[in-house]
């Protein structure tokens, strides 16, 4: 029999605001454990929440962003569970009135088409603090820092039927919130974290089967690699004629398998009630119409556009958009150098050969769209060669010097004057007179060999086009 | 009854409460009676009122994106039973 996954994620995604989401404390990461805590997020009695306004902003970015409606009316929500890193007993939440649901992220299938899967809903809420537990005693630190910084979580339909498409939309859903500036977006860091909700039914059936709940992906590359474990160990299940058990499960990477989760099971009993603390958020149009004057061009629209603008194939449309700094790279190097597919060649492979080297991003790097544009008109003024660009493109890419000073300054610029050309050509072909010989009774191929040897005497300074054309009509 | 003792016992187990039997019995009793007369609302007719989660009638209060000082980890820390250096320290729960 053949089986077909149903998956849904829950994404939740930290937002980079500068407080947390009820009180003033700092949201930054990375400070001395429960340094950035105060009496609202360690829960004392008697404090009031209130809502720090950007994340509602950010949450609308998000909505907008993602085909949502947005719901006028919120309410936010006490969610009660126990657990060491929830110093209230009870996260602030969103349940039945979040701030947006129904929408759709586009994503692109293996054989270029493209789906739509649905969003059910996006709601704000708090995030809990960190645990770490000692290597031996038997005994866990709690750091609040985190307690209270901003989420929002991103809930979609059972639409996903691949680990491949599960990936897919996750990259979708990151670049989108790079793009919006409202998250890192960093699943390593965990400013995105992903569950993943996945059952399996007979190929044609309508109907769900018994699904497991995927926790501890720490990469694209684990959810992918957990889902796929799920499905084969699933299967095994169904065609023994076992059952799929309902729980949750931890995707253990390094023995790349998924294991059932002990403890905090208590078949979830959150008792959410509205938060009596926290007034009704009400949205009107005026405040969505703010938020649209906001968004960027996102990264769909400007992947449509660089194709039909600049004629860009959509593979390389698709690596050019893969993030906004690239794209506005790209698109500020075309003004000084209006070459739309040379630009998007040297930045994807060669400017783009050097970041991968050192894993860093273009906006990170010392070579600026003003240094590419000179470089690409020196190769077209015919100033220097195509090899010898990318050499003074590495020069610029380490140094931060202009391609034109590192030009000027190590004597790089062809040799074009005819007179020398055809004196080094010459002299070439004196000292390899074997080769000349071969050439002349029929072995053409020897005229490459040349055609090193005068660029190797010219230190790659002189038109190798031309330096060919010489040697052809010196030896002919 | 509105409320079973099975009810009862559940919601003091996720609260984490532990009862004697007669306190079980008690608080029976009570939220039983506590329930029956809420329950006294259902005569009224609310179907043309719109549903609501608080007494009155604000909303929107928002606070700026700015963060300001927090409390030092030595006042963060000073009800909790056990702490080690700046951290609270708990049983291992996994
Ligand atoms: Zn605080």
């Amino acid at each position: 029999m053949e089986f077909e996954a149903v998956i849904g994620l829950e994404v939740h995604c930290q937002l980079k605001t500068q407080s947390k989401i009820f009180c003033n404390c700092s949201a930054d990461f990375g400070a001395p454990p429960n340094t950035h805590t105060c009496p609202v997020c360690l829960g004392m009695p008697g404090v009031l929440p209130v809502l720090n306004k950007k994340v509602v902003d950010y949450a609308l970015k998000l909505a907008l962003s993602t085909n949502c409606t947005i719901n006028k009316k919120n309410v936010f929500a006490r969610k009660h569970y126990f657990y060491p890193d929830l110093p209230k007993g009870y996260q602030i939440s969103q349940y039945e009135l979040p701030i947006a649901e129904h929408g759709w992220i586009e994503i692109e299938t293996p054989k270029g088409g493209k789906r739509r899967i649905g969003i059910t809903r996006i709601h704000m809420e708090e995030d809990a603090g960190k645990l770490i537990h000692h290597d031996t005693r038997p005994i866990s630190y709690v750091d609040l820092n985190r307690t209270g910084t901003p989420l929002l979580e991103i809930v979609s339909e059972p639409d996903i039927r691949t680990p491949e498409e599960a990936g897919e939309y996750l990259k979708r859903l990151r670049e989108l919130v790079r793009y919006l500036g409202i998250s890192d977006g960093n699943m390593e860091e965990g400013s995105l974290r992903c569950d993943a909700n996945i059952s399996l039914r007979p190929k044609g059936e309508t109907k769900f089967g018994t699904k497991a709940e995927l926790k501890n992906m720490n990469s694209f590359r684990h959810v992918q690699r957990a889902l796929e474990y799920e499905i084969r160990r699933q299967t095994a299940l169904l065609l023994d004629g076992k059952q799929v058990e309902q729980e949750t499960r931890l995707w253990d990477e390094a023995r790349g398998v998924t294991l059932p989760m002990r403890g905090k099971e208590e078949a979830h009993d959150y008792r959410y009630f509205p938060d009596p603390d926290l007034v009704p958020l009400e949205i009107d149009e005026a405040w969505i119409k703010e938020i649209k004057k906001t968004l960027p061009e996102l990264p769909q629209e400007k992947r449509r556009r660089f194709v039909e603008e600049y004629g860009l194939g959509s593979d390389d449309a698709m690596v050019l958009t893969s993030s906004k700094e690239l794209a506005e790279f790209f698109e500020a190097t075309l003004k000084g150098f209006n070459e739309p597919k040379k630009v998007a060649n040297w930045i994807m492979v060669e400017l783009m050969k050097f970041l991968n080297q050192d894993g860093i991003e273009i906006h990170e790097c010392r070579v600026t769209p003003t240094h590419m544009a000179e470089l690409l008109g020196l190769i077209e003024k015919g100033t220097i060669s195509g090899k010898m660009a990318k050499e003074v493109l590495e020069k610029v890419y380490k140094t931060g010097t202009s391609p034109g000073e590192i030009v000027e300054k190590e004597g790089l610029s062809q040799v074009s004057d005819e007179d020398t050309l055809h004196a080094v050509c010459q002299e070439v072909m004196d000292e390899n007179p074997k080769e000349v010989e071969k050439y002349r009774a029929g072995k053409k191929k020897v005229i490459g060999f040349l055609v090193g040897q005068v660029m190797k005497k010219t230190k790659g300074k002189a038109n190798p086009k031309r330096v060919n054309e010489i040697l052809i009509e010196l030896l002919g | 009854m509105k409320i079973s003792r099975e009810e009862v016992l559940h919601v003091a187990e996720l609260a984490r409460l532990k009862f004697s039997n007669e306190e079980i019995d008690l608080f029976s009793r009570q939220l039983n009676d506590i329930l029956v007369y809420i329950e006294k609302l259902n005569e009224l007719d609310t179907e043309a009122v719109p549903a609501t989660t608080h007494a009155h009638e604000l909303k929107n209060r928002f606070r700026d994106d700015a963060s300001s000082p927090s409390l030092s980890p030595e006042k963060a820390l000073e009800n909790a039973p056990e702490k080690e250096g700046s951290q609270f320290v708990v049983p291992r729960i996994i």
